[in-house]
């Protein structure tokens, strides 16, 4: 593998914000908070100059550490996906750093409180890593990003440092090391039949081991337990709902996509000489239950932050439909190209709808004191532009055109299609009408005039504005014409040439 | 071949003890004797970087850890959470485990032959760095992004534990307040280990660049001899408001990342070092990240900032 | 011949440790298990290594510095848990 012009870019996008992370801990609350603002722009900046030099270049952007290239050395790797979600990555964290000032600021000359000591960090670390989950190239070094991210997700979750969310940081620490365990199993495996664990370099080599099938096997298992696809979903809505609104927004948008970026690099990149088919029916099976049995969860749920999550365990099932039509097909042909698209716009356009709809689900439980969806009438004189957003995020999760929801899911359904594979072009018809089933409640609640309905007062525009501004962005990805997406097709590794 | 065999027995014996005591207490004594014939298979695997590492902390630092929260937790710590799994449900993943372990071990049977290394294109690289512990130039050099980035785990481990600390503590010494211990074996060698620990130590690390050990064996050291004294009530921790302490933890990261940056302004790219300078640049980041990691390592099994702390 | 023993004690010892994490309730002795099950998983890698000697080397120096970066981050997983246990401990009393 060569270095590529441009290298530096990635590099940043992951060495900045840990740099940060490490500085924000003397420089205290305050100054971390700071810090953290200061790094947005530059952080956005790189990730749009990642993008440009993907797509300009036509090919991944690649940074050998130290100039050791693999297998010996280190190599970062920036395809068309990666520098996509670096992109997400940066306008999530920078929405969710402006909305979260008003919970974890501190004023000039306030003592520093706990919890702003923590939060600032934590937010660095969670985007150091999931930018580093997107562009390492070597799988033990994607380990140390999945263990960054669980360590800086866990204490995001019980922040506020009652017992239920530090029961539920508890049950998803359990869950993730047990994942982490597994996947470090594997590397072991692989190192052990291979040599190496450059991605690029094994998916030359399209190993077929007995080692290597177990190695991947275990890998996807721990995996599935991070990205918590049905069965293994059951840390996620207490873990993503008792989180305050601003972690819950970069635990569903973001934190779960990085063990399923790293899924798609083991299956369609070491794998990807060795399709497996049959496995991706069941991993595509458990994604359909995921929709149909987490969409229900949903529209049974009183209270709204948790209906929010089981809308997460129900997204996180479409993320496993392109698994099958991948695998069936060739890697270089039309279907492929429209599953792999499929399935990476519904995980950028996921992040930005669900981040958007954990920020509005947050103001309105600060504003009513609960968040029971049935109590939430006069939501909507009160408190339009909220209720607003949440519908604007909930049409980008049903699907409906124009949405990058829509785009996602019209892509997956036609790829489908195309693999002669109609029974999933079904569930993502079906998930589509239950999704829309428990956005309506929250609507129709919110619309009713209601007794306990707050003053209206005005809310800080500037958390309304952030929600808002990122469900417009997942409505806005579905007017962008198709060829767009081209950018995530950059560096697949199934059609080396 | 009869020593290993026994040994492996051994090992399996106790981790199967220490999994299926019954009592909190007993497990974590039997994991201690875990990590330390573990260590002594990693001696006849040839591996004295890693034997000298699972001792110091696999056995000994995480001992110190688990030891410390049986005893606070008390009769919690034997108390199940939830109902344990029936019968049925226990055998069929204990079914379930064995087939995983059966699976595994015949995979390794399997390995390739010969296997796959990479040790001769370490050997042929090392020179370059001027190091003679190939351990070492594989950790600051051609992999030193992971050894930089597990420096960053620790930093965040250290904010992540202390954002656990219960309300009306914040800002004050971390852990909870060790009882005086005026005499007894303990408190002798609270007394006594520190500064022969820190030699210790030292020499570790000096040596690390061209023998057995190095900054995570020496980082070790260092930190036990600053728990053995914190245990005996013999030293009081500093308040984690305190900036030395704070500035202490981030400045060998710190120092990583920025000698990182340099290499890519200077050389083009990251974490490159320029020729001649690889050994002077690699020994000063280790001396630093030794310091901050045996700091970070220490306040990590103190735990978090308590409210019943001397403020 | 060591490599191979101790390839099958590594493979023993994930499974010992998995069977304790799944079947232990107790927040401890499953911290207790997840911990045998990564000594488990350290000892594969030692054996990789071990396979892998040449070159004047004893054993291939990547795996064993792989093998003490996941003994410090497994380290750093353990007080996490353990900090998070004790609060739970203390709050329940």
């Amino acid at each position: 593998m060569q270095a590529t012009g441009w290298g530096a870019l990635p590099m940043l996008a992951v060495m900045l914000p840990v740099l940060a992370m490490v500085v924000a801990l003397p420089l205290g609350a305050r100054r971390a908070e700071r810090l953290t603002l200061a790094m947005l722009p530059a952080g956005l900046a790189l990730a749009i100059g990642t993008a440009v030099a993907v797509q300009v270049g036509g090919a991944p952007v690649v940074h050998l550490l130290g100039h050791w290239s693999p297998p010996l050395g280190l190599a970062f790797r920036a395809d068309g996906l990666a520098a996509a979600m670096l992109l997400t990555a940066a306008v999530v964290i920078g929405a969710v750093a402006i909305f979260a000032r008003a919970d974890f600021g501190t004023k000039a000359g306030q003592p520093e409180r706990r919890e702003a000591f923590a939060f600032w960090p934590l937010l660095l670390a969670v985007w150091s890593a999931i930018n580093l989950a997107v562009v390492a190239n070597d799988l033990f070094t994607l380990y140390v990003a999945l263990e960054l991210l669980t360590f800086a997700a866990m204490p995001l979750v019980c922040l506020d440092g009652s017992r239920t969310t530090m029961e539920a940081a508890l049950r998803y620490l359990m869950f993730a090391l047990l994942g982490s365990v597994l996947y470090l199993l594997g590397v072991a495996l692989i190192y052990g039949a291979c040599g190496t664990l450059d991605i690029t370099l094994l998916a030359r080599m399209a190993p077929d081991q007995p080692a290597v099938i177990l190695a991947i096997v275990l890998m996807t298992v721990g995996l599935l337990a991070k990205t918590a696809l049905l069965p293994l979903h059951l840390w996620l809505p207490p873990a993503h709902a008792g989180a305050p609104a601003a972690a819950s927004a970069v635990l569903s948008a973001l934190v779960i996509k990085g063990s399923f970026v790293l899924l798609l690099r083991l299956w369609f990149g070491v794998m990807a000489g060795q399709p497996m088919p049959g496995a991706a029916q069941i991993l595509a099976g458990l994604g359909a239950a995921a929709i149909l049995l987490g969409s229900v969860a949903a529209l049974r749920e009183a209270r709204l932050k948790l209906l929010v999550a089981y809308s997460t365990v129900a997204q996180i099932g479409y993320l496993f439909l392109m698994f099958p039509l991948l695998a069936s097909v060739a890697a270089d042909s039309q279907v492929a190209a429209m599953a792999w698209s499929g399935g990476a716009v519904q995980a950028v356009s996921h992040a930005f709808a669900k981040a958007a709809m954990f920020l509005a689900a947050g103001i309105m439980a600060a504003r009513f004191g609960h968040d029971r969806i049935v109590e939430l009438g006069g939501a909507g004189r009160a408190m339009p532009v909220t209720l607003l957003t949440f519908g604007l995020a909930g049409l980008s999760l049903m699907g409906v055109p124009p949405s990058g929801g829509f785009a996602a899911k019209w892509l997956l359904l036609s790829a489908a299609i195309g693999a002669g594979q109609w029974w999933w072009a079904l569930v993502v018809l079906g998930g589509g009408l239950l999704t829309g089933g428990y956005v309506y409640r929250v609507l129709a609640s919110g619309l009713r005039a209601g007794e306990g309905a707050p003053d209206p007062a005005p809310i800080a525009w500037q958390r309304d504005g952030v929600a808002l501004g990122l469900a417009v962005i997942s409505v806005v990805l579905g007017f962008l014409p198709l060829a767009a997406f081209g950018l995530v097709q950059v560096g697949r590794l199934g059609v080396l040439p | 071949m009869i020593a290993d065999l026994l040994l492996a027995a051994a090992i399996a014996a106790v981790a199967t003890g220490s999994v299926l005591a019954r009592r909190a207490f007993t497990a974590v004594a039997l994991f201690i004797a875990y990590g330390l014939l573990l260590s002594l298979a990693w001696v006849r695997l040839a591996a004295p970087d890693v034997a000298m590492t699972e001792a110091a902390i696999g056995a000994g630092l995480s001992g110190v850890l688990l030891l410390g929260a049986v005893r606070r937790l008390g009769p919690h710590a034997d108390a199940p959470a939830n109902l344990p799994p029936g019968l049925l449900l226990t055998a069929l993943i204990g079914i379930g485990c064995a087939g995983v372990a059966a699976a595994l071990g015949a995979a390794i049977l399997w390995l390739p032959e010969p296997a796959p290394t990479l040790a001769p294109q370490v050997a042929a690289a090392l020179p370059t760095t001027g190091l003679g512990n190939a351990v070492t130039g594989v950790l600051m050099s051609f992999r030193g992004l992971d050894t930089l980035l597990e420096a960053a785990v620790v930093v965040l481990a250290v904010i992540a534990v202390w954002s656990l600390a219960p309300d009306g503590g914040w800002g004050s010494a971390p852990g909870a307040r060790q009882p005086v211990v005026g005499r007894g074996p303990l408190s002798l060698l609270a007394r006594m280990l520190p500064p022969i620990g820190i030699v210790v130590a030292a020499h570790i690390l000096w040596v690390g660049a061209d023998a057995p050990g190095g900054k995570f064996q020496a980082a070790a050291i260092l930190a036990a001899m600053w728990l053995l004294p914190w245990l005996a009530g013999l030293a009081t921790p500093p308040r984690i408001a305190a900036p030395w302490l704070r500035m202490a933890v981030v400045a060998g990261p710190v120092l990583f990342i920025v000698v990182g940056l340099a290499g890519a302004a200077v050389e083009g790219a990251f974490l490159a070092y320029p020729p001649g300078w690889a050994k002077p640049l690699i020994k000063s980041i280790e001396v630093v990240l030794t310091a901050s990691i045996a700091v970070a390592l220490a306040l990590l099994v103190m735990g978090p900032p308590e409210p019943d702390a001397p403020r | 011949m060591s490599a191979t023993i101790f390839g099958l004690l590594g493979a023993a010892l994930v499974g010992i440790g998995l069977f304790g994490m799944l079947v232990r309730v107790s927040g401890v002795l499953r911290l207790l298990s997840f911990n045998v099950l990564g000594g488990g998983i350290f000892l594969v890698f030692g054996v990789v290594a071990r396979r892998g000697a040449g070159a004047g080397l004893a054993g291939d120096p990547v795996p064993q510095a792989l093998v003490l970066t996941g003994i410090v981050v497994a380290f750093a997983a353990t007080t996490l848990a353990v900090a998070l246990l004790l609060r739970l401990g203390r709050d329940g009393e």
